[in-house]
């Protein structure tokens, strides 16, 4: 194996999994099972599993079609509509709460209308915590498909049109099955965001337990009088996301 | 126009916020050694506006020191100054929070410079009419408090007992300045923060006082830590902080002399 990249790569390891191992350094393993009982955690674990599930259905819903119009169409502006679809990436999350609160909030620009028309408020429901993760998370599956459709080859496409399939069923016989590795990776990569989301679900969503609470926020308050828990919960957090994304990949990538 | 500015003025501050949180996971710079004299101070979020103005009248006095800030959470600040964080100077929001730095041996004899009381923040059009403590059982009006994990959550629950008033907030905000933003948004009808934050806001918020506030009155700490790199500026930075001029900026700001 070349050593320019061999020992980058141990570099690399390391520094990503040191951190996972003072965890379990500092875990209070003696009071673990007590304080998994604890209906808190088990009320935010359901919490976070639901939304971040829910956020990614939303997020294939309608990020698969805007990483087709992306890749395939030849939109006027397509750049500029590419640079838009990553501000979520780059905006500190917190911010990108305020951005929601401005525009969906009860005093929002939309959520004005929304709530004097029907009288409904998204800040402080669950529903809007999934908004704050979808939002958070939708450029992670975007740029995914996106990648996958470029990658693709676009002559069974053509060939199916040629045989007189419209492009909606190309669409949906061709070019998804061709680039279904793509979308579950993107979506893999999103539920994961969405699940680790803190700043812009706080901000927007605020935090009530069973209500708003999720694993992440329950972590940054338990880290303010009781660090132990706060590590407990991480752990958790850390291990059923690690569990159901080793299961995934395994099954329906067959990506060891 | 002016709701662009006010967009920015809001944005503005949560980037505060943001940088605020960020910077209680890097801890504020070592005083350099050698090169000019420096300070390092933690201190509660709650104290970013008045101890600013009072670290400016620091430097103004003692030309050449630079005082630098890490503004946070106290209970965080705490962890940090007990983990060794390198600071000179600790100004808690609670006693409490103090004592877990005194506790571990970093800090003695701290004193109680300013007090802090809770008012009821309403947004300036006061939508939800809000008036008093009762008002805030109306279920149909949105009220959010702090998290009992922070001070200001722990002061609310305790002037909400005082008072025998029972709250279903919508949310429990990770610090007074979220609280805060929430009202100023629109998003709820009232709050419990602390007078000072009201004042802060200049005017975007309305404050309403309470009687029951005075059962929940915060006491604020401040402490030359034993082991700062800078102990004789320590001293003189306190000694600032606890004279009539250091006085008079926090008054000016909503704190109560103790």
């Amino acid at each position: 194996m070349p050593w320019p990249l061999l020992v980058p790569a141990l570099v690399g390891l390391a520094f990503l999994v040191l951190p996972l191992a003072g965890l379990l350094a500092r875990a209070p393993w003696q009071s673990l099972p007590q304080r998994l009982a604890e209906p808190l955690v088990l009320e935010a674990l359901r919490l976070s599993l639901v939304t971040a599930t829910i956020a990614t259905a939303v997020c294939l819903l309608l990020g698969v079609p805007l990483a087709w119009l992306l890749a395939r169409t030849t939109l006027p502006g397509r750049r500029v509509l590419r640079a838009l679809v990553t501000v979520p990436l780059v905006l500190p999350p917190v911010v990108g709460g305020v951005a929601l609160l401005l525009v969906l909030g009860r005093r929002g620009l939309a959520g004005q209308w929304l709530y004097d028309a029907f009288g409904v408020s998204l800040p402080f429901t669950t529903t809007g915590v999934v908004v704050a993760e979808a939002f958070v998370a939708m450029p992670f599956l975007v740029i995914a498909v996106e990648g996958a459709l470029r990658a693709a080859d676009q002559r069974y496409e053509e060939a199916a049109a040629t045989l007189g399939a419209s492009r909606w069923t190309v669409f949906r016989r061709v070019t998804l099955p061709m680039v279904a590795p793509g979308v579950l990776a993107g979506a893999v990569l999103c539920w994961a965001r969405a699940l680790g989301e803190f700043g812009a679900t706080i901000t927007f969503a605020g935090n009530f337990p069973g209500r708003t609470q999720t694993m992440p926020l329950a972590v940054y308050l338990a880290l303010e009088t009781d660090p132990d828990a706060a590590i407990v919960l991480s752990l958790v957090l850390l291990a059923v996301s690690v569990i159901v994304l080793a299961g995934l990949r395994d099954r329906w990538t067959g990506t060891a | 126009m002016l709701t662009r500015l006010s967009l920015a003025a809001v944005l503005a501050s949560v980037l505060c916020l943001t940088a605020c949180g960020s910077s209680s996971g890097t801890a504020a710079p070592a005083s350099a050694g050698g090169g000019s004299p420096s300070l390092t101070v933690f201190a509660a979020a709650s104290l970013t506006e008045t101890f600013t103005e009072l670290g400016r009248q620091f430097e103004s006095t003692h030309s050449g020191t630079k005082v630098t800030f890490n503004f946070g959470s106290s209970a965080t600040l705490a962890q940090q100054v007990t983990q060794g964080a390198p600071a000179d100077i600790f100004a808690a929001a609670s006693p409490a929070t103090m004592k877990t730095v005194t506790d571990a041996g970093l800090a003695s004899a701290p004193t109680v410079f300013v007090r802090n009381t809770l008012q009821i923040a309403v947004p300036e059009d006061n939508p939800a009419k809000v008036a008093s403590l009762e008002d805030l059982t109306d279920p149909k009006v949105k009220v959010a408090l702090c998290a009992e994990q922070v001070p200001c959550g722990a002061a609310a629950v305790k002037a909400l007992d005082a008072a025998g008033v029972k709250v279903t907030p919508v949310t429990l905000e990770q610090d007074v300045k979220a609280t805060l933003t929430k009202v100023r948004l629109g998003e709820v009808d009232a709050a419990l923060v602390y007078r000072t934050d009201v004042i802060a806001s200049g005017g975007k918020v309305r404050g309403i006082d309470f009687p029951e506030a005075g059962q929940a009155v915060n006491d604020y700490p401040i402490a030359a830590l034993t082991k700062a790199p800078a102990p004789d500026l320590a001293r003189q930075f306190v000694d600032l902080v606890l004279s009539q001029q250091g006085r008079d900026v926090l008054t000016k700001a909503g704190f109560q002399a103790p």
